[in-house]
Protein backbone atom coordinates (compact mmCIF):
# COMPACT_ATOMS: atom_id res chain seq x y z
CA UNK A 1 0.00 0.00 0.00
CA UNK A 2 1.51 3.49 -0.73
CA UNK A 3 1.27 6.20 1.63
CA UNK A 4 2.41 9.95 0.67
CA UNK A 5 4.83 11.20 2.53
CA UNK A 6 3.38 14.58 2.96
CA UNK A 7 -0.19 15.59 2.57
CA UNK A 8 0.18 17.94 -0.29
CA UNK A 9 -0.06 16.61 -3.62
CA UNK A 10 2.89 17.78 -4.96
CA UNK A 11 5.08 15.59 -3.08
CA UNK A 12 6.43 11.80 -4.28
CA UNK A 13 5.30 8.53 -3.15
CA UNK A 14 7.18 5.88 -2.05
CA UNK A 15 5.79 4.12 -4.80
CA UNK A 16 6.93 6.30 -7.21
CA UNK A 17 10.17 6.46 -5.45
CA UNK A 18 10.73 2.75 -5.17
CA UNK A 19 9.78 2.78 -9.11
CA UNK A 20 12.49 5.45 -10.20
CA UNK A 21 15.14 3.22 -7.93
CA UNK A 22 13.81 0.21 -9.69
CA UNK A 23 14.74 1.62 -13.15
CA UNK A 24 18.13 2.65 -12.26
CA UNK A 25 18.77 -0.82 -10.28
CA UNK A 26 17.37 -2.49 -14.22
CA UNK A 27 20.84 -0.19 -15.92
CA UNK A 28 22.66 -1.97 -13.24
CA UNK A 29 23.36 -5.44 -15.12
CA UNK A 30 25.71 -6.05 -12.03
CA UNK A 31 22.68 -6.02 -9.58
CA UNK A 32 20.49 -8.22 -11.73
CA UNK A 33 17.65 -8.30 -10.08
CA UNK A 34 17.16 -12.14 -10.89
CA UNK A 35 20.26 -12.65 -8.29
CA UNK A 36 19.91 -9.99 -6.12
CA UNK A 37 16.48 -9.60 -5.88
CA UNK A 38 15.75 -6.58 -3.49
CA UNK A 39 18.56 -3.93 -2.99
CA UNK A 40 18.70 -0.97 -0.90
CA UNK A 41 18.50 2.45 -2.72
CA UNK A 42 21.53 3.66 -1.28
CA UNK A 43 23.33 1.15 -2.75
CA UNK A 44 21.51 1.37 -5.82
CA UNK A 45 22.51 4.94 -5.96
CA UNK A 46 26.05 3.71 -5.22
CA UNK A 47 26.66 1.74 -8.02
CA UNK A 48 24.59 4.18 -10.46
CA UNK A 49 27.87 6.88 -9.29
CA UNK A 50 30.16 4.86 -10.66
CA UNK A 51 28.98 3.47 -13.47
CA UNK A 52 28.50 7.43 -14.86
CA UNK A 53 32.09 8.03 -13.99
CA UNK A 54 33.11 4.96 -15.37
CA UNK A 55 31.20 5.82 -18.84
CA UNK A 56 32.46 9.40 -18.65
CA UNK A 57 35.87 8.36 -18.23
CA UNK A 58 35.75 6.09 -20.89
CA UNK A 59 34.48 8.72 -23.30
CA UNK A 60 37.28 10.54 -22.16
CA UNK A 61 39.78 7.80 -22.98
CA UNK A 62 38.52 7.15 -26.21
CA UNK A 63 38.42 10.75 -27.25
CA UNK A 64 42.10 10.53 -26.25
CA UNK A 65 42.50 7.67 -28.89
CA UNK A 66 40.75 9.08 -31.39
CA UNK A 67 42.69 12.33 -31.07
CA UNK A 68 45.78 10.44 -32.09
CA UNK A 69 44.49 8.05 -34.77
CA UNK A 70 42.10 10.95 -37.02
CA UNK A 71 44.56 11.43 -39.53
CA UNK A 72 44.55 7.67 -40.19
CA UNK A 73 40.95 7.20 -39.87
CA UNK A 74 38.88 6.44 -42.81
CA UNK A 75 36.33 8.29 -41.92
CA UNK A 76 33.86 7.70 -44.88
CA UNK A 77 32.83 4.28 -43.19
CA UNK A 78 32.92 5.42 -40.10
CA UNK A 79 29.24 5.94 -39.61
CA UNK A 80 27.93 2.87 -41.38
CA UNK A 81 30.08 1.12 -38.81
CA UNK A 82 28.22 2.97 -35.77
CA UNK A 83 25.35 2.65 -37.26
CA UNK A 84 25.93 -1.00 -37.71
CA UNK A 85 26.90 -1.46 -34.42
CA UNK A 86 23.93 0.92 -32.77
CA UNK A 87 21.74 -1.63 -34.60
CA UNK A 88 22.87 -4.29 -33.01
CA UNK A 89 22.56 -3.52 -29.44
CA UNK B 1 23.76 13.07 -46.75
CA UNK B 2 23.04 9.57 -47.27
CA UNK B 3 21.76 7.49 -44.56
CA UNK B 4 21.42 3.75 -46.33
CA UNK B 5 20.73 1.91 -43.32
CA UNK B 6 17.23 0.89 -41.74
CA UNK B 7 17.91 3.35 -39.15
CA UNK B 8 15.18 6.07 -38.38
CA UNK B 9 16.63 9.28 -39.80
CA UNK B 10 15.23 11.15 -37.38
CA UNK B 11 16.06 9.16 -34.64
CA UNK B 12 18.16 10.09 -31.37
CA UNK B 13 21.14 7.61 -31.94
CA UNK B 14 21.01 8.42 -35.77
CA UNK B 15 20.86 12.72 -35.55
CA UNK B 16 23.91 11.88 -32.63
CA UNK B 17 26.01 9.71 -35.17
CA UNK B 18 25.14 12.35 -37.83
CA UNK B 19 26.32 15.40 -36.01
CA UNK B 20 29.54 13.59 -34.61
CA UNK B 21 31.06 12.59 -37.65
CA UNK B 22 29.87 16.23 -38.73
CA UNK B 23 32.05 17.12 -36.27
CA UNK B 24 35.15 14.64 -36.88
CA UNK B 25 35.57 15.30 -39.66
CA UNK B 26 35.96 19.25 -39.46
CA UNK B 27 38.33 18.63 -37.04
CA UNK B 28 40.48 16.76 -39.13
CA UNK B 29 40.39 19.56 -41.69
CA UNK B 30 41.71 22.43 -39.40
CA UNK B 31 44.79 21.08 -39.08
CA UNK B 32 47.63 19.65 -41.07
CA UNK B 33 48.69 16.09 -41.64
CA UNK B 34 52.39 16.89 -39.71
CA UNK B 35 50.45 17.77 -36.00
CA UNK B 36 51.86 15.30 -34.02
CA UNK B 37 53.21 17.55 -31.32
CA UNK B 38 51.69 16.34 -27.45
CA UNK B 39 50.08 20.04 -27.63
CA UNK B 40 47.88 19.78 -31.35
CA UNK B 41 47.51 16.16 -30.04
CA UNK B 42 45.57 17.52 -26.77
CA UNK B 43 43.91 20.12 -28.26
CA UNK B 44 42.76 18.01 -30.72
CA UNK B 45 41.77 15.78 -27.95
CA UNK B 46 39.84 18.59 -26.13
CA UNK B 47 37.57 19.45 -29.46
CA UNK B 48 36.93 15.56 -30.25
CA UNK B 49 35.26 15.49 -26.50
CA UNK B 50 33.45 18.73 -26.64
CA UNK B 51 31.98 17.43 -30.28
CA UNK B 52 30.75 14.40 -28.57
CA UNK B 53 29.24 16.24 -25.81
CA UNK B 54 27.95 18.60 -28.05
CA UNK B 55 26.63 15.92 -30.49
CA UNK B 56 24.61 14.13 -27.52
CA UNK B 57 23.33 17.43 -26.21
CA UNK B 58 21.80 18.91 -29.19
CA UNK B 59 20.62 15.60 -30.31
CA UNK B 60 18.42 15.67 -26.98
CA UNK B 61 17.97 19.77 -27.39
CA UNK B 62 15.78 21.11 -24.82
CA UNK B 63 13.90 17.98 -23.99
CA UNK B 64 15.46 16.97 -21.08
CA UNK B 65 16.90 18.79 -17.75
CA UNK B 66 20.35 17.34 -18.51
CA UNK B 67 20.45 18.58 -22.36
CA UNK B 68 20.09 21.68 -20.96
CA UNK B 69 22.31 22.24 -18.43
CA UNK B 70 24.94 20.52 -20.64
CA UNK B 71 23.86 22.90 -23.62
CA UNK B 72 24.22 25.84 -21.81
CA UNK B 73 27.32 24.65 -20.14
CA UNK B 74 28.92 24.54 -23.78
CA UNK B 75 27.18 28.14 -25.29
CA UNK B 76 28.98 30.05 -22.55
CA UNK B 77 31.92 27.65 -22.51
CA UNK B 78 31.98 29.59 -26.46
CA UNK B 79 31.03 32.46 -24.97
CA UNK B 80 33.71 32.90 -22.70
CA UNK B 81 36.29 32.11 -25.09
CA UNK B 82 35.29 35.40 -27.52
CA UNK B 83 34.13 37.61 -24.56
CA UNK B 84 35.65 37.96 -21.19
CA UNK B 85 32.59 39.84 -19.72
CA UNK B 86 30.30 37.26 -19.99
CA UNK B 87 29.71 36.74 -16.13
CA UNK B 88 26.34 38.64 -16.35
CA UNK B 89 24.97 36.33 -19.10
CA UNK B 90 26.43 32.70 -17.63
CA UNK B 91 24.10 33.66 -14.49
CA UNK B 92 20.63 35.05 -15.76
CA UNK B 93 20.75 31.54 -17.95
CA UNK B 94 21.95 29.51 -15.09
CA UNK B 95 18.43 30.95 -12.95
CA UNK B 96 16.53 30.27 -16.02
CA UNK B 97 17.26 26.59 -15.81
CA UNK B 98 16.76 26.39 -12.45
CA UNK B 99 13.11 27.68 -12.44
CA UNK B 100 12.62 25.56 -14.75
CA UNK B 101 13.25 22.65 -13.11
CA UNK B 102 12.28 23.44 -9.72
CA UNK B 103 9.01 24.52 -10.81
CA UNK B 104 8.20 21.11 -12.06
CA UNK B 105 7.82 19.38 -8.57
CA UNK B 106 8.04 21.79 -5.36
CA UNK B 107 9.68 18.99 -3.19
CA UNK B 108 13.73 19.20 -3.27
CA UNK B 109 16.20 18.17 -0.84
CA UNK B 110 14.01 15.42 1.15
CA UNK B 111 15.81 14.34 4.72
CA UNK B 112 12.96 12.80 6.25
CA UNK B 113 14.19 9.05 6.49
CA UNK B 114 15.14 9.06 2.75
CA UNK B 115 18.18 6.99 3.77
CA UNK B 116 20.46 8.19 0.91
CA UNK B 117 21.08 11.72 1.01
CA UNK B 118 24.68 11.35 0.29
CA UNK B 119 24.25 9.15 -2.59
CA UNK B 120 21.61 11.41 -4.19
CA UNK B 121 24.16 14.35 -3.33
CA UNK B 122 26.72 12.57 -5.02
CA UNK B 123 24.37 11.63 -7.48
CA UNK B 124 23.91 15.67 -8.40
CA UNK B 125 27.57 16.24 -9.13
CA UNK B 126 27.76 13.69 -12.40
CA UNK B 127 24.24 14.50 -13.67
CA UNK B 128 24.54 17.88 -15.13
CA UNK B 129 22.11 20.42 -14.02
CA UNK B 130 21.67 18.06 -10.99
CA UNK B 131 21.99 20.29 -8.28
CA UNK B 132 18.93 22.13 -9.16
CA UNK B 133 17.09 19.13 -9.51
CA UNK B 134 15.21 18.00 -6.82
CA UNK B 135 14.76 13.96 -5.95
CA UNK B 136 12.05 12.33 -8.18
CA UNK B 137 13.50 14.67 -11.50
CA UNK B 138 16.75 13.48 -10.39
CA UNK B 139 16.58 9.89 -10.65
CA UNK B 140 14.21 10.21 -14.19
CA UNK B 141 16.74 12.45 -15.78
CA UNK B 142 20.02 10.03 -14.26
CA UNK B 143 18.15 7.03 -16.00
CA UNK B 144 17.80 9.36 -19.26
CA UNK B 145 21.26 10.52 -18.86
CA UNK B 146 23.63 6.86 -18.51
CA UNK B 147 21.18 5.96 -21.90
CA UNK B 148 22.33 8.76 -23.56
CA UNK B 149 26.20 8.52 -22.33
CA UNK B 150 26.23 4.56 -23.41
CA UNK B 151 25.75 5.65 -26.65
CA UNK B 152 27.79 8.29 -26.95
CA UNK B 153 30.22 5.38 -25.90
CA UNK B 154 29.16 3.68 -29.23
CA UNK B 155 30.30 6.26 -31.45
CA UNK B 156 33.43 5.64 -30.63
CA UNK B 157 32.89 1.97 -31.31
CA UNK B 158 34.96 2.00 -34.93
CA UNK B 159 38.36 2.98 -33.03
CA UNK B 160 39.20 -0.26 -32.75
CA UNK B 161 38.42 -1.76 -35.83
CA UNK B 162 40.67 1.91 -37.29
Amino acid sequence: MSRQRETSSNKITDDELNALILRLQTLLPQLDQSRHGRVSAAKVLNEICSYIRRLQNEVDGLSGRLSQRLDSMDLTGFDAEIVRDLLQQ
Amino acid sequence: MNNPHHLNPTSLKSRFTTRFLRALTKIRAQKPISSSSPTEIFRRYRRIKVAADKSMAYSVRSRRIWSRAMLWKLRSRSYRRQDPCSGRRSGKTNQAIMKKSSNENTTTRREDGVGFVEEADELRQLVPGGETMNLCNLLDETAHYIKCLTTQVQLFSPIGKG
